[in-house]
């Protein structure tokens, strides 16, 4: 019998049955009924979470199966940022947890930089390595001559590391690489940010539009919630992108604009709404300042004049805006939050900005409304010692608009022929992978070449740990606690990160890292707790919670102090810029010598064979963070290089098909890169999803599937008034034959 | 009884977050699934339209997997639901080869598995996994006989079409458009 049976199966499945292991019998003994093993697990124990995975950081809760291992991760339902459900990286966050490959023990290096040769180390040998380069440098060149990159949230630990130490040169690249020049532009038009969550009211708006915003394939949770609650309510999406993206095809318009020309089309909105006076005529003359300058600065930019630069023709730019005005003020014109771009993302995101103050919806249902957030006390500690110099204080005179600490200025200062102020010659990198993160790579490692010391600190082995000096194997954000999430929202709200289970291997949380790493350098009192749990207790008793309380709730909602998400009608709102208005014309950046209003400069095109290299994000994944995450690579394993059918057809490119990309500057990618042809592109520029190609041995899933962008990124455009890093001028062509290196198939 | 469900075209992105809630929640292996997202795109740049559908079994009415099933494994349960017994099921593949939506596969341990509507969840009164995590909440799921279920109200509001009904399988998959 037991023969037959293996007989049809082999037969039925060919070769792959063979592979199967363990005989049949035994294989339905270890099944034994799904579905009475998963209603018992139903019932045990929940622990709380708030997900790593990317910034929007929805609280969840985290199940176990019946043997104790993480089973599965599923959403908090009072919680406002994901509503109880997560999306697939979140849900897929165990990924990260069983990841094989995630780093395992401290590690020391033994041969040069970048060689990859490194020795196992105990934390405490790895703690006084680092604190004795440390104290070096200190006594060298000064405490400000270390420097942080971090991203999540292990940040706030390493933060008070660093500045207890005496330097404040902390920086995010999430601010000169991402967001920051629209939070800068809005900082400096409504003296307000877009926070995090962006406070766009999606869900009641009338009229939703998309600068470059691939909402969808982007994967902010709450934001592609509220989109999908706006399309049942019957919302108009226009979405402005060079590719049909998923937005696109939900959108009742979409400006298949031509690259690089944003800003000429958000000019000739401006001007539609102005010369028509489709504009909030009353919420302008109450709250905005500097209103006829502009007039009279868009006076020409009419449709026809847009239809020159970006290609949309001006029937569908005066029925968009048309659109936009009537859906006022529930009208969003999106800040998006990749925005570094061309270089002059700044004054593009303040035209975004203006747009919005002309139809009234800052402030308004359905356009931004107030966030309200929730504080715990901090524990008294030590006051910091204010740093001798400052991020700034490198090269004088530099990007005057930036509010953020710019971490490329920070890598520019590690190379001594910069001649910065004061050099840069430590860095400690915590969960942001620089390599892949930041622009110009050639430029990231001879700054790394230039340091005495590079301390990465990850969940996994990825490009910068292989550069390090010490790498510190953190745990993941399953296995510890962290601080508490106190997002501004809607409503005020905390959440809680709990462990589910115990760190794997030799890893640890990040608390404990810093605290261990300050006593060692004798600032023990800035960690009074040596446990974090403590802490949280302590802060959450101060508000009348308690640790116990949170474990069960996982996230504790407030009322808001007052009845104003919105502005009530007629509210003398002060807005808190210098003038207390809402600054369409810009004094402070005339003051600072950048233009008062955006103008339209045009960039340069692509060269006779190239096109332009255009990268965005799959919902699966996020970056570096899940490349090589066994739950989310099983969704997409490598990235495609999308290509019009009229391009392919003069290159001779079919599907499937695997290519080089070569850049502008003689750059060809490492690996190879699947060729997808699709209508969904234009033909003047081609698409990638970023954070692929990884160039990292270690990491065995992702190691060279597909091609990275940011190995094609050696041309940098960079934002005069704050320093982003414009990416989108990068130019490629296709390599079909590479004699230097064979295709992968 | 009589369970359904509906996709709603016009919402999905086509995240694939039901594809890997499904597969934790019902401890599908890696390299396998029960669901999985199929975009459809037509047209010239830049006239295009694209559909995004989250597709799972069917649970078809008359289902041609059930009827040529050797053993009696792939079987109806209560509302319609077609699941498969792994005990009875020899892995011959018989149903594998008799669907046309694709919607079953050889799982490691030698028996064919598919989407079973969450069985184990919705007879405790749960959505299946898909449903419950969709951001979008593009999936509708209930009981047809149902007037009031929230499957039977959407199909009632909105346009709606199944794959290959001339197939005549009538499957109870829907796809709002």
């Amino acid at each position: 019998m037991t023969n037959r049976r293996d007989f049809i199966r082999i037969s039925a499945y060919g070769a792959g049955a063979l592979a199967m292991s363990g005989g049949f019998f035994q294989a339905v003994k270890a099944f034994s009924s799904p579905e009475k093993a998963v209603a018992l697990s139903v019932d045990l124990t929940r622990t709380a979470t708030y997900c790593e995975v990317c910034f929007w950081k929805c609280a969840g809760w985290v199940y176990k199966n019946e043997e104790g291992k993480i089973w599965k991760i599923v959403g908090n339902d009072e919680d406002q940022h994901c509503n109880g459900r997560f999306c697939p990286r979140g849900t897929g966050g165990i990924g990260n947890y069983y990841d094989e490959d995630r780093l395992k023990t401290p590690l020391i290096r033994v041969e040069d930089r970048g060689k990859q040769v490194f020795r196992e180390a105990s934390w405490d040998e790895a703690f006084n390595y680092i604190a004795s380069r440390m104290n070096t440098i200190k006594e060298k060149y000064g405490a400000e001559s270390i420097a942080l990159f971090t991203h999540g949230s292990g940040s706030s630990y390493y933060t008070t590391l660093m500045k207890a130490f005496g330097s404040g040169n902390i920086a995010e690249p999430s601010y000169a690489q991402c967001r920051g020049p629209r939070d800068d532009a809005f900082l400096w038009t409504f003296g307000e940010e877009v926070y995090s969550p962006e406070i766009t009211d999606i869900r009641d708006t009338r009229c939703l539009v998309l600068i470059g915003s691939h909402i969808g394939e982007n994967m902010h949770n709450g934001q592609i919630q509220e989109m999908s609650d706006a399309i049942d309510k019957g919302a108009t999406i226009i979405t402005v992108d060079p590719r049909y993206s998923t937005a696109a095809g939900k959108s009742k318009y979409w400006l298949p604009i031509k690259p690089s020309t944003d800003i000429a089309l958000l000019l000739s909105w401006i001007h539609e709404l102005i010369y028509n006076e489709y504009y909030d005529i009353k919420y302008v003359e109450k709250y905005c300042l500097g209103f006829e300058k502009l007039k009279e600065h868009v006076k020409d930019y009419t449709p026809e004049w847009a239809y020159g630069i970006t290609t949309l023709a001006p029937d569908l730019i005066r029925k968009t805006a048309r659109e936009m005005a009537d859906a006022a003020p529930a009208v969003i014109v999106h800040p998006g939050r990749h925005v570094t771009w061309y270089g002059d993302d700044t004054q593009r995101t303040r035209a975004i900005a203006i747009l919005n103050a002309l139809l009234g919806s800052w402030g308004r249902r359905g356009g931004f409304y107030r966030p309200a957030k929730a504080t715990v006390p901090g524990y008294p500690a030590p006051e910091f010692t204010e740093p001798a110099r400052l991020w700034g204080d490198l090269f004088p005179g530099l990007y005057g608009v930036a509010t953020g600490v710019v971490s490329n200025a920070l890598i520019d200062a590690s190379i001594p022929e910069n001649n910065p102020a004061y050099p840069v010659k430590g860095w400690i990198v915590n969960g942001t992978n620089l390599i892949n993160s930041i622009p110009n790579q050639p430029n990231t490692l001879k700054a790394i070449q230039n340091l005495d010391l590079l301390v990465a600190i990850d969940t996994m082995p990825v490009e910068i740990t292989g550069w390090a000096d010490v790498v510190l194997p953190e745990c993941t954000y399953l296995e510890r606690y962290d601080a508490l999430r106190a997002s501004p929202h809607r409503k005020p709200a905390l959440a809680l990160r709990m462990p589910a289970t115990e760190p794997l291997y030799n890893s640890k949380p990040g608390y404990w890292i810093a605290r261990e790493l300050a006593g060692k350098l004798g600032l023990d009192s800035y960690f009074p707790f040596t446990k974090q749990e403590e802490l949280l207790d302590w802060q959450l008793k101060q508000i009348g919670s308690s640790l116990d309380e949170m474990k069960k709730t996982g996230v504790k909602t407030f009322e808001r102090e007052a009845d104003d998400l919105y502005f009530a009608p007629e509210e003398n709102v002060v807005f808190p810029t210098d003038s207390g208005k809402i600054e369409l014309y810009s004094a402070a950046f005339e003051g600072l010598g950048f233009d008062p209003l955006p103008r339209y400069v045009p960039h340069e095109e692509p060269p006779e064979g190239f096109y332009r290299l255009i990268y965005g994000r799959a919902p699966m994944h996020t970056f570096g963070r899940t490349a090589n995450n066994p739950n989310l690579t099983d969704l997409m394993d490598e990235n495609t290089v999308w290509i019009n059918p009229k391009v392919a057809k003069i290159w001779g490119l079919v599907n499937d098909q695997y290519i080089w990309l070569q850049n502008q500057d003689g750059v060809i990618s490492e690996f190879p890169i699947r060729v997808r042809i699709t209508e969904r592109i234009r033909w003047d520029a081609v698409y990638m999803v970023h954070g692929f190609g990884h160039a990292q041995k270690q990491m065995q899933r992702c190691y060279g599937r597909g091609a990275s962008d940011t190995q094609l990124m050696t041309k940098v455009l960079v934002d005069p008034l704050m320093g982003g890093t414009g990416m989108r001028g990068n130019f490629v062509t296709f390599v079909i034959e590479n004699t230097e290196k064979e295709a992968s198939s | 009884m009589r369970y359904a469900m509906a996709v709603d075209t016009r919402k999905c992105v086509g995240c694939s977050d039901c594809v890997v809630a499904c597969q934790t929640e019902n401890n599908v292996p890696i390299g396998y699934c029960r669901d999985w997202v199929v975009e459809v795109m037509d047209g010239t740049y830049p006239q295009l339209e694209i559909e995004i559908r989250s597709e799972r079994c069917n649970h078809c009415e008359n289902a041609p997997c059930v009827r040529c099933c050797p053993t009696g494994a792939s079987h109806f349960a209560a509302g319609g639901i077609v699941l498969v017994k792994p005990v009875e099921c020899i892995g011959c593949g018989a149903c594998i080869a008799s669907c046309p939506y694709d919607a079953r596969y050889p799982h490691p341990k030698g028996y064919v598995d598919k989407c079973t509507f969450c069985f184990h969840r919705i007879k405790n009164g749960l959505k299946p996994a898909c449903a419950a995590v969709c951001p979008t909440k593009c999936i509708y799921f209930g009981d047809l006989d149902d007037p009031n279920s929230e499957v039977s109200a959407v199909l009632k509001m909105r346009k709606s079409k199944t794959l290959i009904p001339e197939a005549g399988t009538m499957p109870q998959l829907y796809f709002l458009i």
